[in-house]
């Protein structure tokens, strides 16, 4: 028992070891936003670099959120979800291919 | 207001400007459309803008009017799937009326315009059109389609649609300052 309960021991101290050496260890979250009536929603999203941004399509029609600068670019059918994930620091401007007139900024964090 | 503008008002409001202005006072409300009209009127505005889309995609190799003419496919032929479901489910038969037919009318005849031209000119001819079908369209929404529409399901899927056709509406703006 005692012999086990040192491996568990030793177990935890690899995993901290582990989550210590990973850059923002526990950091990334998701964040989740909503497609709605031709809007992206707040026009600004304040986000940290390696963040996950869920987007829901409320809308009928199929939408696309895509950066100005080519960092993501994903399509969304209407009622369906899709992943972006936040690459760089900096204001990231991003649009609707589909609906230009459709903007958005990610302000992200480092 | 261009020409083209005025044709399309024109075509829209028949039931508003025409009737109303000939029909007498006691017979106005009569002179509204009615919901299976409405209905009608509607679908046929979204089937011109595929069609004219189509006819884009057959002849620009403009890639932002190419891009701008598959978003119009795109986007109208689910508007019109939704306005399909929804007659079905509320047992509706869109009816036939004097609005639709003179859309289409107003509608071939531009068309057959658009078809004659090539390259630049039908670029711009294009996108021009598509300006003034979606101020006329977005017009005739707001000021009767959308008021005299007594369903309210009927209402919400125009509000959800003018909103998709305001946007076409600023696309098509861009891209004719675009192509200027």
């Amino acid at each position: 028992m005692a012999r086990f309960g040192g491996r568990l021991v030793g177990a935890f101290a690899v995993c901290a070891v582990a989550l210590a050496a990973s850059p923002r260890p526990g950091s990334a979250e998701t964040l989740h936003r909503v497609i709605d009536k031709m809007s992206f929603g707040a026009p600004v999203i304040a986000a940290h670099v390696g963040d996950v941004i869920e987007w829901s399509n409320h809308d009928f029609v199929a939408h696309t959120v895509t950066a100005k600068d080519g960092s993501f670019d994903v399509s969304i059918p209407p009622g369906k979800t899709a992943l972006i994930t936040v690459r760089h620091a900096g204001a990231i401007p991003f649009y609707c291919r589909f609906h230009p007139t459709m903007t958005g900024t990610i302000d992200a964090a480092g | 207001m261009s020409a083209r503008s005025i044709l399309y008002t024109t075509a829209l409001g028949v039931l508003v400007y025409g009737a109303i202005g000939t029909l007498p006072a006691s017979a106005q409300s009569s002179a509204k459309p009615t919901d299976p009209q409405i209905a009608h009127i509607a679908y046929t505005a979204g089937t011109i803008d595929i069609e004219n889309a189509q006819l884009a995609l057959k002849k620009s190799k403009n890639k932002d009017v190419r891009a701008f003419a598959e978003d119009m496919v795109r986007d109208h032929t689910a508007v019109n799937d939704k306005a399909l479901a929804l007659v079905k489910q509320l047992n509706v038969t869109p009816e036939d009326n004097a609005t639709s037919r003179s859309l289409v009318k107003s509608a071939d005849a531009e068309r057959a315009k658009l078809a004659k031209l090539n390259g630049a000119a039908f670029n711009r001819a294009y996108v021009k059109n598509e300006v003034a079908y979606h101020k006329a369209v977005d017009n005739a929404l707001q000021t009767t389609l959308i008021p005299d529409a007594q369903n309210p399901q009927l209402k919400s899927l125009l509000q959800t649609g003018l909103q998709i056709f305001q946007g076409h509406e600023k696309h098509a703006e861009e891209l004719a300052t675009e192509l200027k």
